[in-house]
């Protein structure tokens, strides 16, 4: 270690980089562009966060009271768009950028110079994102899917949206292409593909999955944008064309993207619980397999999403054995993080609390898409609030669960310092109970019947939607007790051991001092 | 590597593109969707004159300066028999109009039952200024369809066809 510690400073001179903004604007080096993606993803996930806010505050009484229904509408949409392609996914980068180089022992990503334009596209595409609030007629307001022809006829809030999503696509693939080829090309000696770190391989086929899906993403919303402006008919009924069509192209993106926002949780999850368990991952290769195996089944179940558009029986009984067969590897990652904590000697840090209430959380989430998966029930509960509860479940208590246990994880390593141990274990505790509140009780709303992206209801759905709203406001500012733990730990943690996990057993922990140097792995470590 | 990649993503973009025409031609072999298309008479055609249904007929406009109704408002008939209704669309503008119907049935699996011979919905309608002009439907609605239905809507939607686009292929 001590070898590698004297390396970084005898290439010193490469630390002399612009200071101020500057360093920001025009770094290429991973560390910081991974920190830039963090920050980002958080902002963008209290923008977020703020219009979930509003949209439970809204929905606190029956009634409208605080948001106009076409305000409200904007609110789910934007709330939607912000937090798949401005949160949850820039946030697994900047842990891809941050971890995949020191964990397969690179000095850096592949192309330095393009990780720092696939960051910068995404403050311009949050700005026409955000900003398309303030134009004339308001953000999109046809749902985060933005089916046509809800779509097809809005105004230029509409148009900001399809450019935002080009930029996003664009920036996304970029990062993707990046990952792909170091993960590929720039391991350390000795490092083989089955020797890799969990999260590195779950990052390896979420990238391809990315570069798989995202330009299909770009196609289909060029085509509204066509649509709606250059005379083309591809979802325009009169022109011959067929709304239903975009759908079925929407959900060929849309149903692979839901595995891009879970699979590296699975990864940053498969690291934290060998740690704290102080035993290898059980089953390692049937992890790399399941997940190869969730990738490939998630192209082939996009129609799920449609069981009530139209379709005929066959269909929907293919999509839906289709969709349950996708529980099985999933299973076999549940039982593997189980087995590994089985006789382990547990500790139970921040990271490790949050990666439990993953599981637990997500298993949960994973067993109301089965029962969604299934024909009959899905027409009864097609949009209405069971839908919302199951993919919060996954989405929140899935992939953020993990994004929090990997940054509590990570944050020793990357700041040197220690975050406060007392208040990461409130910020579990609260967030678990203000998570369940708010949506366990989300499940009986929709099985009652109450339908999503309406700003009103019936009185008999007043009660849950009171105990719904409370837990949401708790849960947010709950997220601040995080920033606050985050910031205090950066400007005045405890100085971090050099290993403040006995457990852990990756790259940055045994081969990097604490912090990581801003340069590491100029010479390769071997890996045996 | 970065060659290859692009040229992937690429490929996934004219993919997502070639999805559009793989879909039309997967409705048309698979029959879903077949709307804008006569169908063929079948031949052990038998007419149930035991039950009865209801058909009520319903005509909107879209966006475009025309009156469009049908000459009745419904019919009762045997399933199996064939039906013929005259519906009639009027320009009231000044302009040339090309419009498109669309048509939209309830309950929404009627489509398996019903068998359309001629249909004004084949077809983009071209009307001259002020011109009227009357256009049947002729259809069977089979004697498969469900017992337990005794109503059925078909609906006609008219749009305006920007120009130089065709609604219908052939």
């Amino acid at each position: 270690m001590a070898a590698v510690h004297g390396d970084a400073h005898g290439h010193g001179h490469d630390d002399h980089h612009p200071s101020g903004i500057m360093r920001w604007i025009t770094t290429t080096n991973h560390k910081d562009i991974g920190t830039m993606y963090l920050w980002f993803s958080f902002a963008m996930f209290l923008v977020g966060g703020t219009l979930a806010m509003g949209i439970r505050a809204e929905l606190f009484q029956p009634g409208i009271q605080i948001l106009e229904p076409e305000l409200f509408n904007q609110f789910t949409t934007l709330h939607g768009l912000i937090m798949v392609f401005g949160a949850i996914m820039p946030a697994f980068v900047g842990f891809a950028n941050w971890q995949v180089p020191l964990m397969i022992g690179a000095p850096d990503m592949a192309f330095a110079r393009m990780n720092n334009w696939s960051f910068w596209l995404l403050p311009v595409a949050a700005t026409l994102l955000v900003g398309s609030f303030f134009v004339p007629g308001g953000a999109a307001a046809g749902g985060w899917t933005f089916y046509p022809p809800l779509s097809t006829q809005g105004g230029l809030g509409v148009d900001l949206m399809i450019f935002s999503v080009h930029i996003l696509g664009a920036s996304s693939i970029m990062g993707s292409i990046n990952i792909i080829t170091t993960i590929l090309n720039m391991r350390a000696p000795g490092m083989t593909l089955m020797k890799m770190p969990m999260f590195v391989w779950t990052w390896l086929i979420t990238a391809y999955l990315l570069v798989l899906v995202m330009p299909v993403l770009a196609g289909v919303v060029t085509m509204l944008l066509t649509d709606r402006h250059f005379g083309t008919s591809f979802f325009n009924a009169a022109g011959g064309g067929d709304p239903v069509m975009f759908q079925h192209i929407f959900w060929f993106f849309g149903h692979p993207e839901v595995y891009i926002m879970i699979l590296p949780s699975f990864g940053i999850v498969s690291e934290v619980i060998p740690t704290f368990s102080r035993k290898p991952l059980f089953g390692y290769s049937s992890m790399v397999y399941a997940t190869a195996s969730i990738a490939i089944l998630s192209c082939v179940v996009w129609a799920h999403h449609m069981f009530t558009a139209g379709m005929p029986t066959v269909g929907q009984l293919f999509f839906m054995y289709a969709t349950m067969l996708i529980a099985v590897p999933t299973g076999v990652k549940v039982f593997n993080w189980t087995a590994t904590m089985w006789r382990g000697s547990m500790s139970f840090e921040t990271p490790m609390l949050f990666s439990i209430g993953f599981i637990f959380l997500f298993v949960i989430g994973g067993f109301s898409g089965v029962i969604c998966a299934i024909v009959p029930i899905d027409i009864q509960v097609q949009d209405t609030y069971y839908v919302i509860a199951h993919f919060h479940y996954v989405l929140v208590s899935g992939s953020l669960f993990a994004l929090f246990a990997g940054a509590y994880y990570w944050i020793p390593k990357w700041t040197g310092r220690m975050y406060n141990e007392t208040l990461g274990k409130w910020h579990f505790w609260l967030s678990m109970f203000f998570f369940n509140l708010t949506f366990f009780v989300q499940h009986f709303l929709g099985l009652a019947g109450m339908p999503r992206r309406i700003p009103d209801y019936n009185l008999q759905f007043a009660d849950f939607n009171m105990i719904s709203s409370i837990g949401a406001f708790g849960f947010g500012l709950t997220q601040l007790l995080f920033l606050y733990i985050m910031i205090s730990t950066i400007r005045s943690g405890e100085k971090a051991p050099e290993k403040p996990w006995d457990g852990a057993t990756t790259l940055e922990w045994t081969h990097l001092p604490t912090p990581a140097p801003y340069h590491s792995f100029e010479k390769p470590p071997i890996v045996k | 590597m970065m060659k290859k990649l692009l040229v992937f993503t690429l490929v996934m973009f004219v993919f997502g593109y070639a999805l559009v025409p793989f879909y039309e031609k997967f409705c048309e072999v698979t029959g879903i969707n077949n709307l804008l298309r006569p169908d063929v008479r079948a031949k052990d055609n038998w007419v149930d004159e035991e039950r009865w249904i209801t058909i009520e007929f319903d005509a909107n406009t879209r966006g475009l300066p025309w009156q469009f109704k049908p000459l009745q408002t419904s019919a009762r008939i045997h399933p199996g028999e064939s039906v013929n209704v005259m519906y009639e669309i009027t320009n009231d503008s000044d302009r040339e109009v090309v419009g498109q119907a669309i048509p939209s049935y309830s309950p929404r699996y009627l489509d398996k039952h019903l068998k359309k011979f001629e249909c004004f919905c084949f077809t983009k309608q071209v009307l001259k200024p002020k011109e009227t002009r009357q256009m049947p439907v002729q259809f069977v609605i089979e004697p498969g369809l469900p017992a337990e239905i005794h109503t059925v809507t078909i609906s006609y939607t008219f749009f305006e066809l920007p120009e130089g686009v065709n609604a219908v292929k052939n």
